[in-house]
């Protein structure tokens, strides 16, 4: 029997009932395009994971004291005297003999204050600190200039706002630059505005004020160590080697080792893996539920295809009194069994491709490339499975019994 | 006339049946449905298989049409060793050497005539263009050719039954096997499907015909019946290389009946 009459014998099974048919086809459709569409969202939302941490700003390393998130180290005892991250601790890594792979060592004093101005008052980040920080953290300036090594040593008040800033200081429209907004008890001339960066996630990047670590130690904070130091490395590459370099510096300042460090050195390679592997776990999770939903799919090609052959015992008597051979009945059921899918399959990549032109819960779905050919050979590979079983029921069927069916 | 006369008037017999045994295995009881059956069926001959329901003759219309093997004996078609087959080999005896006509018709639903008619042939292997063309020939003899693109349902259980003789000839088989083929028919409908089962026999193709009708039986050449598994009677009513017998039409037969004439 040629391969057109066992499609041609198949297509009549199918055409048979075309409903129930059409309702098996349905399963393996929704299987194949959720498997489509859920991967595609699992790879859209990594991509956009990826995307914001890179706003953060790549290659830096942050250094912290340990236990503690706020204003100051916490003190107790003498071990706090030489815990503290000190212009000292800045010097010592900015020295290029001791850490090649650093770029450039930026401290930080945050602290939250009120900004005012002409009756308008905006909560916001102040972050005292040096121009490097603006590169490590990739802010540019979009109006106005930044602040200079000058400005930090001659304990300027002049301060870089974000855009958040801005618009809630500036509302009427005014030009920011060159006016002075009072932030806690003091002033600050503005003499640039960053450009958006948008939201990190946790932070706001763009309700932030920028001024001169010194100033803001002056007029903010009291002279206290740093709160955080940022330390940029030459190229992601030689982030790790940085970061070692930063804790053997550290350790050698406080006197102790690497592994008694009493700061927090964060790796923002590190970040960006692990969050590269929650989002590869997030989506293997979806492709998951989406292959269970395949699976369904497949008990039902399966069971429509007992009910077949069940119905058809009689059709199966008849086909093999005139002698068809056991592997032409086989091949008949499992064919139709396959075909099903196939044709559940296509429909399926069609609507998966369509549904994944669609934002779904704010994410933009990216097609991965692998999910169409897996989701298609996985649902042929469903019906062979699944269809083989039936058919081979109805191929080991007894002539004289199937024919004696009623 | 007694089986002696079955004795090789051809080189080889369509059927050689030598001391069948058929046992069935029923729950713990074995059942045993053909308890040692000889029968030799000449190519060309028209042989009528009688019994009463039990008699064994389902048992013999399988065994005869290679749908089950006996427990015991010999088994010959056209020379061919049946016992020694496997499900494959038997299948193509089923397909080559036989064709089946069943009471309830058995055409396969929401197919064409034509392609009822082209299923044998399906099978065998036969390029589509043969099989039209045979299939049509085929339809043309039972006198069906403007019915071959009709569905079953759109068919009377006449014409539906000269499609599955139809179905049974387009192989040119050694054998033509019909059980009960007017089981399901009206009186007139009978007649028909007999004349053309007559018809087919004149042009030298040999049938069995299981049956439990005398009326029917009376179309043979040969009348073999069965009782309790066993033959009790063998008899022939016309040799296997004349025509078959020409039986009156129903309705003639009661008219002379009433006036008395013995038919």
């Amino acid at each position: 029997m040629s391969v057109r009459d066992t499609l041609r014998n198949s297509w009549q099974g199918i055409n048979a009932n075309l409903l129930r048919s059409a309702l098996t086809v349905l399963g393996v459709l929704i299987g194949v395009s959720a498997v489509i569409i859920l991967l595609a969202v699992g790879t859209g939302s990594s991509a956009a994971v990826a995307k914001q941490i890179n706003s953060l700003g790549t290659n830096t390393i942050t250094v912290l004291s340990t236990g503690r998130f706020g204003r100051g180290p916490a003190t107790n005892g003498t071990e706090s005297q030489t815990a503290n991250l000190t212009t000292q601790t800045v010097n010592a890594i900015e020295n290029q003999a001791q850490a090649p792979d650093v770029e450039s060592v930026s401290p930080v004093v945050s602290t939250s204050e009120t900004a005012t101005y002409q009756g308008a008052s905006y909560s916001t980040t102040v972050t005292g600190t040096t121009p490097n920080y603006l590169a490590a953290e990739d802010y540019t300036i979009a109006a106005g200039s930044s602040i200079t090594q000058a400005d930090v040593t001659g304990r300027k008040r002049v301060a870089l706002i974000g855009q958040e800033v801005a618009s809630n200081l500036f509302s009427t429209g005014e030009n920011p630059l060159g006016q002075t907004i009072q932030i806690g008890s003091a002033s600050f001339e503005i003499i640039g505005v960053l450009n958006e960066k948008g939201s990190s996630g946790i932070t706001d990047e763009d309700s932030v004020v920028i001024a001169p670590y010194t100033a803001v130690q002056d007029e903010l904070t009291g002279y206290q160590p740093f709160s955080e130091l940022l330390v940029q490395a030459k190229s992601t590459a030689a982030l790790d080697n940085a970061a070692t370099e930063v804790e053997n510096i550290l350790a050698s300042e406080a006197d102790t080792t690497v592994a008694d460090l009493p700061f927090s050195v964060i790796n923002e390679g590190t970040l960006l893996t692990a969050s590269e592997s929650t989002s590869s776990t997030f989506t293997t999770l979806l492709g998951a539920v989406a292959a269970i939903s395949l699976l369904v799919g497949g008990i039902g090609v399966m069971n429509i295809m007992l009910v077949t052959v069940t119905e058809r015992t009689r059709e199966i008597g008849i086909r093999k009194a005139v002698g068809a051979p056991k592997a032409a009945i086989l091949a008949q059921f499992l064919t139709e069994a396959v075909l099903l899918s196939l044709i559940g399959g296509g429909g399926g990549v069609i609507v998966g491709l369509i549904g994944s032109r669609f934002k779904i819960e704010g994410v933009t779905p990216v097609i991965a490339g692998y999910s169409i050919p897996l989701a298609f050979g996985i649902a042929i590979a469903v019906g062979v499975f699944f269809g083989l079983y039936p058919a081979n029921r109805a191929a080991s069927l007894r002539p004289i019994d199937a024919l004696r069916y009623e | 006339m007694s089986a002696g006369d079955d004795t090789g008037r051809t080189p080889r017999p369509v059927i050689v049946l030598r001391r069948i045994v058929k046992t069935y295995q029923m729950g713990d009881v074995e059942v045993t449905a053909l308890r040692g059956v000889s029968l030799t069926v000449e190519h060309g001959d028209f042989v009528a298989i009688m019994g009463a329901s039990g008699s064994g003759k389902s048992t013999m219309m399988n065994i005869l049409g290679c749908l089950d093997i006996p427990s015991r004996g010999q088994f010959y078609i056209d020379g061919i060793d049946v016992r020694t087959l496997d499900e494959a080999a038997l299948s193509h005896i089923r397909n080559r050497k036989i064709g089946f006509v069943f009471q309830s018709f058995n055409l396969i639903p929401r197919t064409t005539a034509r392609m009822n008619v082209e299923l044998p042939l399906l099978y065998a292997n036969v390029g589509a263009r043969e099989r039209h063309a045979r299939a049509d020939a085929a339809l043309e003899l039972v006198g069906l050719a403007d019915r071959s693109s009709h569905f079953p349902n759109e068919l009377s259980g006449g014409q539906q039954q000269r499609v599955a003789l139809a179905r049974a000839i387009v192989t040119d088989p050694a054998l033509v096997l019909a059980d009960e083929p007017t089981g399901n028919l009206d009186t007139t409908t009978s007649r028909e499907v007999m004349l053309m089962f007559s018809e087919l026999n004149r042009s030298g193709r040999t049938i069995i015909l299981i049956t439990h009708e005398d009326d029917i039986a009376a179309y043979a050449k040969r009348i073999v019946r069965l009782r309790d598994g066993l033959i009790v009677d063998d008899h022939r009513l016309v040799p296997v290389d004349s025509a078959p017998p020409v039986v009156a039409a129903p309705d003639e037969h009661r008219v002379l009946s009433a006036e008395g004439i013995p038919a």
